[in-house]
């Protein structure tokens, strides 16, 4: 028999009793999703790769989202993929505003390493435990976390004819090339 | 007798006796103009520079410096179907120090600003620029935190190409103009002088 | 020794930034550093409704540009819950399979040209162009033709469409032959990429590798056979899997790609004439889908919803969708958050090349220098995609 995402629900209810997990109710919600809490994530992790039924081996993504007037502010997408039932599977974690944090899990698969660094890099979400927490996408030096809402597009104005009035030099004649004076260097 | 029936001779030359000869001008100017009317004045300075632009323009040598979708059509030109090779540009060379010209492929980040400042000022001089590409002359689509807005504000641009991408076609166009633009400038023969900012090289 | 293979490198395939360690020609550490290219495009989104973002994903892997609008486009109509007629189906995997075969010429021709063979580049970029004047004629833009829209296409094919792309998918498998007689059997090309840049299936899966990366390394999955969309399901090919998982491996398993990319684009245009030259290409959803240009000019309904499409943007339940496609770099899969706004509230990008990249110091360490480029080149990366 198949597995299902109902199955691999109910057995992770089973396995982790205390945890309170929900499913994310909505009227698009297209994909199968588990809300779980944060500190319980790499138990969840471990146990969804380890189990001989369900082994969820490959990690597809890890995506942050900015959820900026609800709170919890901040959600983490984990997106699991498993090859040998050829089931999808969601795991979201919430996280507050101030100083969100959440276990990393590089342990259970390596490729968590970079997806959780550009997470960091883009929503400023720490990920303790992380062997290299470091920016990936943005010049180190960036300061601020470009894809919170709050963070500014940087659209900057296009100057045309009609939005630069106050222009010195005459704009540059298309027609007539002329050689330009070149000056010498003293030996 | 015979000269109403004669045809007129198209070997007239030969027919007709020599005119007399035309008085001698003692007048010097006269002489002057006569002599200007067989010879070509010019200088030193301009045959060597003619020569010198000439060599600079057809066998201009590119960096490759292919950034994003642009270098895929910059590669296109090396290709068999729109040849550079012609142009005399097909050795694309990877060090900045045999290269005289920068063709900047692509979307210039934040990040790699200053590669590009580094790898420009590490040319030698004759250097041009090209920017191939609505990213690279304006920031292109991206009007965002990301991309540098044109990549004018950190190197003089010679030649802009509009597209994205421009066709290979384009950009040949472009490599074309600037030949064009080498070939009308003063050549200079000696290092030239540029505005020394603190501390680059 | 550290070493810096600096972003501008010719056989980076982009700019990417690999700091070596060396002792001696051994690489002791390998790290990738990248971002050279960030372009805000996740952000961007954010600013831009669905139609207005479909050049921006264009621009992602430059070398199969309608791969990504087709994940993009999936993606949508997934949020939306629509699905578009067969014959539309039909046209995307067509040109999607000639997008795979263009973009493994590209890699191809710049894997050999790294490692020493020149012929191939040449042969490779003659194919190449081909199918771009196929994007021309389809479209009118050679490489971003951002021709897959969300519920369709921009427009029908163009009269001659169909018998180009016979010819490209007749003379096609002639041309493989070539670059198989040019490199397979070739002691060179052995010497350098067999046993080179070794991954192990286990490793693949746990670095979260896929396409040809992961079924170079024996692992057989390919989204087209195991989650099919567009109609994948109907057409016959085989997925080609090899075990060693060595740079060769990887090499063998794009060929035979292409191949087989070349045996579905056969079926589909066999298919597309089936439903006709010209006939419906897109979805008469009004609600998320311009009307036709004729009803626009009669009907009033439609007039108002092209109206409110183009002028405001169509307008998707509050939800998420997250859809994957088989690009030809591996799994490239669009995760959308709508809120039921014409503008994506989140849009992240879930890109093959990002990922593989991840395996390349697995790959390199305790190799020599030289191993570093064959094993970027076998990665196949594209750097537009990395750095979104």
């Amino acid at each position: 028999m198949a597995l299902t995402q109902e199955r691999v629900d109910e057995r992770l209810r089973a396995a982790f009793p205390g945890a309170s997990i929900t499913r994310q109710e909505g009227p698009a919600v297209r994909d199968y999703t588990l809300h779980v809490p944060a500190d319980t994530i790499v138990e969840i992790c471990t146990f969804l790769r380890d189990d001989p039924e369900l082994e969820f081996a490959l990690l597809s993504f890890v995506a942050g989202v900015d959820l900026l007037p609800n709170t919890p502010r901040f959600e983490v997408v984990y997106s699991l993929l498993s090859l040998t039932n050829n089931l999808r599977f969601t795991l979201k974690v919430a996280l507050p505003d101030e100083n969100p944090r959440v276990p990393t899990v590089c342990g259970v698969w390596p490729t968590a390493n970079w997806h959780e660094r550009e997470t960091y890099d883009f929503y400023g979400i720490e990920f303790t435990g992380h062997p290299d927490l470091t920016r990936i996408l943005l010049p180190d030096q960036w300061v601020g976390w470009p894809l919170r809402k709050d963070s500014p597009l940087g659209y900057q104005e296009v100057a045309f004819t009609h939005n630069t009035p106050n222009r010195t030099k005459p704009a540059p004649s298309l027609t007539k090339l002329k050689p330009k004076k070149v000056k010498y260097r003293a030996q | 007798m015979a000269d109403e029936n004669k045809v007129d001779n198209p070997f007239r030359v030969l027919g007709q006796p020599t005119p007399p000869a035309a008085p001698l001008n003692d007048d010097p100017d006269a002489i002057r103009e006569e002599m200007e009317k067989g010879i070509l004045f010019t200088t030193v300075e301009k045959m060597a520079g003619w020569a010198v632009n000439n060599a600079r323009a057809n066998a201009i040598w590119p960096l490759g410096f292919g950034l994003a979708c642009c270098a895929i059509e910059m590669m296109a030109i090396l290709g068999p179907r729109f040849d550079v090779s012609r142009f005399g540009a097909e050795v694309m060379r990877s060090s900045p120090r045999q290269a005289d010209l920068m063709i900047v492929a692509g979307r210039v980040s934040l990040k790699m600003a200053p590669v590009l400042r580094q790898l420009y000022d590490q040319m030698p001089d004759p250097k041009w620029v090209i920017s191939m590409g609505a990213c690279a002359s304006c920031g292109g689509m991206f009007n965002n935190y990301a991309i540098l807005q044109g990549v004018d504000k950190i190197v003089p641009v010679d030649v802009y190409v509009p597209g994205c991408p421009p066709r290979p076609e384009s950009l040949l166009h472009g490599i074309m103009k600037l030949q064009e633009k080498i070939l009308l400038t003063k050549p200079e023969l000696g290092p030239i002088a540029r505005p020394r900012k603190r501390g680059m090289a | 020794m550290t070493l810096n293979m600096g972003p501008q490198h010719p056989s980076t395939h982009g700019v990417l930034r690999v700091a070596l360690e060396l002792d001696g020609e051994t690489v002791l550490r390998a790290k990738p550093i990248m971002g050279y290219l960030h372009t805000g495009m996740e952000k961007q989104a954010e600013y831009k409704t669905y139609t207005q973002s479909i050049p921006q994903t264009d621009r992602m892997d430059y070398l199969s540009p309608m791969s990504n609008n087709l994940a993009f486009c999936l993606a949508a109509e997934k949020l939306l819950g629509i699905v578009p007629p067969p014959r539309v189906q039909a046209i995307r995997v067509m040109l999607v399979e000639l997008t795979r075969v263009s973009a493994h010429c590209v890699w191809l021709g710049t894997h050999a040209l790294d490692i020493g063979a020149m012929t191939v580049f040449f042969y490779c970029f003659r194919e190449r162009e081909k199918v771009l004047s196929i994007y021309d004629h389809v479209s009118g833009q050679r490489m971003m033709s951002s021709y897959v829209r969300v519920g369709g296409l921009t427009m029908d094919i163009p009269e001659g469409l169909l018998d180009r792309c016979q010819q490209f998918v007749d003379e096609m498998p002639a041309h493989i032959d070539e670059y198989e007689k040019l490199l397979t059997k070739n002691p060179i090309w052995l010497a350098r990429t067999v046993g080179v840049a070794p991954l192990t299936a286990a490793q693949a899966i746990g670095l979260g590798a896929t396409g040809p990366t992961l079924r170079g390394s024996g692992v057989d999955w390919d989204l087209r056979k195991k989650q099919p969309y567009s109609g994948y399901e109907t057409y016959d090919f085989d997925v080609p899997v090899m075990k060693d998982g060595d740079a060769y491996s990887r090499y063998k398993v794009r060929l035979m790609e292409m191949r087989q990319s070349v045996r579905i684009a056969h079926q589909a245009i066999a298919r597309v004439r089936e439903f006709g030259e010209k006939g419906e290409y897109r979805l008469r959803d009004f609600k998320y889908v311009l009307p036709p240009k004729e009803e626009v000019k009669t009907s009033m309904e439609a007039l108002i919803h092209h109206f409110k499409i183009v002028a405001h943007g169509f307008f998707p339940p509050v939800g998420e969708a997250y859809a994957a496609v088989e690009a030809p770099k591996g799994e490239l899969g669009f995760y959308f958050v709508s809120d039921g706004t014409p503008r994506p509230w989140r849009m992240k990008v879930r890109s093959p090349s990002f990922i593989n990249l991840q395996s390349l110091p697995t790959m390199v360490e305790g190799r020599l220098v030289a191993d570093v480029v064959t094993a970027i080149g076998s990665l196949d990366i594209v750097l537009g995609e990395i750095d979104r």
